[in-house]
């Protein structure tokens, strides 16, 4: 997808934030710019902090101490009912006594519009998340991913500034899951509308976000696009999170600037792109490489960079395999995701095997 | 062991029905005589009339003590009903030191001997000087409905997703207005259901008003005080009859509301979902 042209005015600026129920600290010191038009995601694992920072987002929640701000207006002191943001919450909170028009409707009687108004923007809300004609359902008559859908319109209808999304997609079924994730990032480039979306799926986070922040234990412990986050990754932590990494022992040799020369057991001596994140501990680095950027090399073919060892193990998955090889001098086996166009899935346990790689793919990070 | 379990298997259901039998034989007995043209509960029966039901309206102490009923019942339905609202609210919403304790301690009137309770109350009441009268069987009956209030109450209450009330004042709903709009409409068929409920219980409850009652009774005392007079019998039978429907319509009407608010908190998942 190519990238869009998008305002850099921030929408939301979080500036220090800190949260403590005693002394525990749900988050930490936290801060954070969200551009106008973004779709951003909060990614991290229960507990993490996420879901609290949306919540004070949304005014349910305070901090103890730190700011935020929306659309450059300080929030604190702020209560909920007066904020530009609306809320899709985990469990869609779909009012039950009332029908789903009545639902999307319900925010707008405040705003005391005439008959016709309200009922054309109910209706214009429907058939953003396409279900026109429902509107006289019951809240009990819906499936899972029509509860959803009401509870978007419920919130688009109040033209916020800012679209806030709870784990929408957590309580669907697979299928629906990935169908939801196109729509809503269609409808989030149809609305131009910010969307901050809390998951803690990463694959979620990477299909339908501009930019995610990763966070761990209250703290952030990155900000960038997916692409960047999936492929360099700060530290380990985030590099584990966002699926799976092989990691590699190395020893610093020299740091150049923007660049470093690392010795390793089994890659041997590696150049590579030193992140600006990266922390010196020493001599010791840690170099990452994602499964999927190791190929298996057939046959006579060679490759200017490759590493030879055993398979010791094979998982079949249908559409690809892993394979857990041996590489000697490396302290752990290396996964290697290969398709099964050429079949990997018939490599037998015990066989040698070399692989090629690309060294841009081997990232210094931090322990 | 299987022989027992065949022996088992061939008289359970005989022994449901007679448990059934002694449980509701009684009471059917009452609508049949009070239909009896003969004035003593006999068989075999001597003609159907419903003179007796005639009888009723023309008896100026029944309809006072109808009328003292109605109003400890009402008075007793709202007093306990609003206190079990402040109580339910808080055994489901918050999750305090002893919340099990307290909703127990509340609970216990159901299970205590009432003619003990009884009678400490009227130690109490006369010890706090107040003079016997129907406020003080309201106060009374307040302490035996609560209990079935709170269950009734509890259950509505239960589950009732807090991110409702969030939503609402997320769409700029005001507190009074989300109370309003969100909150009273979905607890409103179980406060409906305690109501009853407690107007029920209230209405048939012997012990506490004979205990605490000056000189104006309920209709259950007066019923009592009738059963002295052979000739009265047919009366009280008519009379038991229609509290007995009555309690009857009130508590299927309860149960009913007290389901569908149970349904509106509690299965907030779609039927598909």
């Amino acid at each position: 997808m190519p990238e869009r042209s998008k305002s850099e005015r921030p929408m939301i600026e979080i500036a220090h934030v800190t949260r403590s129920y005693g002394a525990f600290k749900a988050l930490d010191d936290a801060s954070l710019t969200i551009r106008e038009g973004e779709f951003f995601s909060l990614l991290g694992p229960s507990g993490c902090g996420k879901t609290t920072l949306l919540r004070m987002i949304a005014g349910f929640d305070n901090p103890t101490s730190g700011s935020i701000a929306v659309d450059g207006q300080e929030m604190l002191g702020i209560p909920a009912n007066r904020r530009p943001t609306n809320m899709v919450f985990q469990s869609y909170a779909i009012f039950p006594h009332l029908n789903v028009e009545q639902n999307v409707g319900y925010g707008l009687k405040r705003l005391r519009l005439d008959a016709t108004e309200e009922k054309r923007r109910v209706e214009e809300a429907l058939a953003q998340v396409s279900l026109t004609g429902l509107g006289k359902r019951g809240a009990t008559e819906l499936s899972g991913g029509q509860r959803q859908r009401v509870a978007l319109a419920r919130a688009l209808v109040m033209r916020p500034k800012v679209l806030l999304l709870d784990e929408p997609l957590s309580a669907l079924d697979k299928k629906l899951r990935e169908q939801m994730q196109v729509e809503l990032r269609r409808l989030q480039q149809a609305v131009g509308i910010t969307f901050i979306l809390v998951t803690h799926d990463q694959y979620e986070a990477l299909a339908m976000s501009d930019r995610i922040a990763v966070m761990f234990g209250g703290k952030i412990a990155q900000v960038a696009s997916p692409k960047e986050i999936y492929q360099r990754p700060v530290n380990r932590q985030v590099a584990d999170f966002l699926g799976g990494m092989n990691f590699v022992k190395a020893e610093i040799v020299e740091e150049n600037g923007a660049s470093m020369t690392v010795d390793t057991l089994g890659f041997g001596r590696v150049k590579t792109d030193k992140p600006a994140a990266f922390v010196r501990n020493g001599k010791a680095a840690t170099l990452g490489i994602r499964p999927e950027r190791l190929r298996v090399l057939w046959d006579d073919a060679k490759d200017k960079h490759e590493v030879a060892g055993t398979v010791v193990d094979r998982h079949y998955f249908g559409e690809i395999t892993h394979l857990i090889v041996d590489i000697p001098g490396l302290e752990k086996p290396l996964s290697v995701t290969e398709t099964n166009n050429f079949g990997a899935d018939d490599i037998p346990v015990g066989a040698p095997i070399r692989l090629a790689y690309d060294p841009d793919a081997l990232v210094a990070m931090a322990d | 062991m299987s022989g027992l379990r065949k022996i088992l298997s061939n008289w359970l259901p005989a022994y449901a029905f007679l448990y059934i039998v002694f449980l509701y034989l009684p009471v059917i007995f009452l609508p049949i005589f009070s239909v009896n043209t003969s004035a003593s509960p006999k068989f075999p029966l001597s003609g159907f009339t419903l003179k007796w039901y005639e009888e009723l309206p023309h008896t100026p102490a029944l309809l006072d003590a109808a009328w003292n009923s109605l109003m400890v019942g009402v008075s007793a339905a709202i007093l306990s009903t609003v206190l079990g609202i402040c109580a339910a609210r808080a055994i489901t919403r918050y999750r305090f030191p002893g919340r099990r304790t307290i909703n127990g301690l509340l609970m216990a009137p159901l299970v205590l001997p009432e003619i003990i309770v009884a009678v400490s109350m009227l130690l109490v009441m006369l010890q706090l000087g107040l003079s016997l009268s129907l406020v003080t069987v309201v106060l009374g009956h307040v302490l035996v409905c609560i209990p079935y209030s709170l269950s009734v109450l509890t259950s509505g209450f239960e589950g009732f997703d807090r991110s409702l009330e969030e939503a609402s004042a997320d769409l700029g709903e005001s507190a009074f207005g989300t109370f309003r709009r969100v909150t009273l409409p979905m607890v409103a068929p179980a406060i409906i259901s305690s109501l009853l409920v407690s107007f029920t219980i209230s209405l048939d409850e012997f012990i506490m008003a004979f205990f605490l009652t000056g000189t104006e009774s309920t209709l259950p005392v007066y019923i009592w005080g009738q059963l002295r007079f052979a000739s009265k019998l047919p009366g009280v039978l008519a009379l038991g009859t229609l509290l007995l429907v009555g309690s009857f319509v009130l508590l299927t009407l309860a149960e009913i509301l007290r389901r569908r608010a149970a349904r509106r908190t509690q299965n907030t998942g779609g039927v598909f979902a």
